[in-house]
């Protein structure tokens, strides 16, 4: 086979899911990731070029609620669906499916903390596909240090709002969102002095720089987000003050478990060009999958994607079933990026030469795997979870000194 | 106005297709199935009229129990009504069988408007809707790139696409008319809208409940009939035009001996 023909083997997987709608919903993110993202995700990452048509069309198809109450909006899915249909839009492209994870993530603290009327006031509009979320925890010299974010939510002596100035960083959509979750310090008690806030795009003093050059997902727009004097109503106050930091935690188990399910859909992807190509490549006069080492070596590929399936399916099934999953959300995070760093890299090895250039999407892959294990809790941060667990200490409320999360934004 | 779209399920249009050589037909059984993507065309048109007008949209299909998929598709995307004649002894149906089944299951029934794709992906012949408007007596519109209906004149307005341009035409309803993929952009299903259709009525109707007449349908009542089929020929290796000069009459010729100039 010559360079430059093309190499699919996107198979229509056969998904263990709980419900007949939840197969109709796969199969409709299937239809929308093949004919809406498949056809321009090369060109769009090469140019760097944000795709918030796609996320319109996802919104209207009612994919930015999925696992949030039928009430204010939402699809009412469990995370095992909900889940499965990130993985699904990250085979095809990253940035999208991580882009709906933050957005969803986005949501999390609203959803899980605010009161009634807020949710019944805000809610609606934050998943009914029109408006995009971003969620802004990370600061410069605060990524697994979370509890150290310097950014003042200063209180009004009235007690009407506050005043926000900082600067967020690593922010996915910054600039592009239309609403951020912001984590800012109401008082100097460490961990115990953070809030969580919900501001809106176009607030008077909201800005944001440059998008970062990345060395991948280069269509997912990553800045930092300023704040220069944000004035934010009281009532848009998520949780109690000085509650921000174990809402940002909880959320970050939450988005762990979106994280893993996007590295197991890049994972995927990889696994499908690789074998793509081994079938079709043919040198000593035969296919190169027909050789034992390679053969062995997509199987050992096969064998990561599945098990990174397994591992964050099972911390996804815990959680709907109220099940404890902080754990099993860090294993998941840490397997399934790990896999996928690892899936991505053999797949550019089984292309060879073609694998390290940009005719074909493998170096592409490998390029955006490496960032899965850095967002959302480092892998090291991910084996401190798992670690303080195993010696006891898993409580979250005490968020100590070098507690978790990163870069969610 | 109530409008009445004709949809076919086909062999997925990505997939390769392959006949069946003990039936000659078409081997639906092996791969996956959809809707027939211009089918999608007629069901979106037909759900912004309907829209507009305050209408009701049905959606019809002929065809195995696996083409409720398609007709599920449709509910999905927001039809509010579907009806399947399935039927074994349809099997095998040409376009003439079929248009004589759909009509006289059409005819029964009310409505202002029919819509179709201009063609299936599978068979393209593009003949079902000029039958089915001539069986129902009834004006045929057909290869439209946009319809207006004027519910209070009881008139439709076609672009009918041509290779030049288009002609408008103008017809009173109810009409038949078939719609090229130019008339708009199809939506897709939302989840709302998955879980909507699921108490949306789909009515399976049998020949003998539609009064049809088996004589006049299947494969074994066909008015064509496949003789013999063989495999497309491999592709042949291209010729490789090096630019001596001549390259540019080289080229020409090429173009000429296959009838593109």
């Amino acid at each position: 086979m010559a360079a430059g023909e093309p190499v699919a083997v996107h198979r229509v997987l056969e998904r263990d899911l709980p419900s007949a709608e939840a197969v109709e919903l796969l199969s409709l993110v299937t239809e929308i990731a093949r004919d809406q993202m498949a056809p321009r995700v090369t060109d769009d990452e090469r140019h760097a070029r944000f795709p918030r048509d796609v996320f319109d069309v996802l919104g209207r198809s009612g994919l930015f609620g999925l696992p949030y109450p039928e009430q204010y909006g939402g699809a009412g899915q469990p995370y095992q669906v909900y889940l499965q249909v990130l993985e699904e839009l990250s085979r095809t492209w990253l940035a999208v499916g991580l882009g709906l994870s933050v957005h969803t993530l986005a949501c999390f603290p609203l959803a899980s903390f605010g009161t009634t009327e807020q949710r019944q006031e805000w809610l609606p509009h934050m998943l009914d596909g029109t408006r995009l979320g971003a969620y802004a925890l990370s600061e410069a010299h605060s990524g697994s240090d979370a509890a150290a974010l310097s950014t003042r939510a200063v209180a009004d002596p009235a007690g009407e709002g506050y005043t926000v100035t900082g600067a967020k960083s690593w922010i996915t959509h910054g600039g592009y969102a239309d609403f951020y979750t912001v984590m800012a310090r109401t008082s100097d008690e460490g961990p115990r002095g953070i809030s969580a806030f919900l501001v809106e795009a176009g607030t008077e003093g909201l800005s944001a720089a440059a998008p970062e050059r990345k060395m991948g997902m280069s269509a997912s727009p990553t800045a930092q987000l300023l704040l220069d004097g944000v004035r934010v109503p009281a009532r848009r106050r998520i949780g109690a003050e000085g509650q921000g930091f174990p809402i940002a935690l909880a959320g970050l188990d939450t988005g762990r478990l979106g994280i893993a399910a996007c590295a197991v859909g890049l994972a995927q992807a990889g696994l499908d060009a690789a074998v793509g190509w081994a079938r079709s490549r043919r040198q000593f006069g035969r296919r190169i999958i027909d050789n034992e080492g390679l053969g062995f070596q997509l199987a050992d590929m096969a064998a990561s994607v599945a098990s990174a399936r397994a591992t964050y399916l099972d911390a996804a099934r815990r959680r709907d079933r109220g099940l404890r999953f902080s754990t099993e959300a860090a294993v998941a995070k840490l397997i399934a990026t790990d896999a996928a760093m690892s899936v991505t890299s053999s797949a550019v090895g089984v292309f060879g030469g073609y694998g390290y250039v940009e005719d074909y999407p493998v170096e592409r892959y490998l390029r955006e795997a490496k960032v899965l294990q850095i967002v959302e809790g480092t892998n090291q941060v991910q084996r401190l979870v798992i670690a303080r667990g195993l010696a006891g200490s898993a409580d979250p409320q005490p968020a100590p000194a070098n507690g978790f999360g990163s870069a969610a934004g | 106005m109530k409008i009445i779209v004709c949809v076919k399920q086909v062999p997925d249009t990505w997939a390769e297709k392959r006949l069946d050589p003990a039936t000659s037909r078409l081997d639906r059984a092996s791969g996956d199935a959809v809707l027939n993507e211009l089918d999608e065309y007629a069901v979106e048109e037909a759900l912004r009229i309907a829209e507009a007008t305050a209408g009701s949209v049905t959606v019809v299909t002929m065809g195995p129990e696996r083409a409720a998929e398609a007709l599920r598709k449709t509910l999905q995307m927001g039809a509010d009504a579907a009806v399947h004649l399935l039927d074994e002894r349809l099997a095998g149906s040409d376009a003439v069988g079929t248009s004589y089944a759909l009509a006289t299951l059409l005819a029964a029934r009310e409505f202002d408007l029919v819509l179709l794709g201009s063609e299936s992906t599978d068979a393209r012949t593009s003949l079902l809707p000029a039958m089915l408007a001539e069986r129902l007596g009834l004006p045929q519109m057909t290869f439209a790139a946009q319809v207006e209906v004027d519910p209070v004149a009881r008139t439709v307005r076609i672009h009918r696409q041509t290779e030049a341009g288009y002609d408008v035409v103008e017809g009173s309803m109810p009409a038949v008319v078939s719609v090229v993929e130019k008339i708009n952009e199809p939506r897709y299903p939302s989840f709302k809208g998955i879980m909507a259709a699921k108490k949306k009525p789909l009515e399976t109707v049998s020949l003998a409940d539609a009064g049809i007449d088996p004589e006049q349908v299947g494969g074994d009542h066909a008015w064509s009939a496949v003789v013999d089929f063989a495999q497309r020929p491999p592709r042949g290796a291209g010729v490789v035009v090096s630019d001596d000069g001549q390259a540019a009459h080289q080229l020409a010729d090429f173009l000429a001996a296959e009838k593109l100039l």
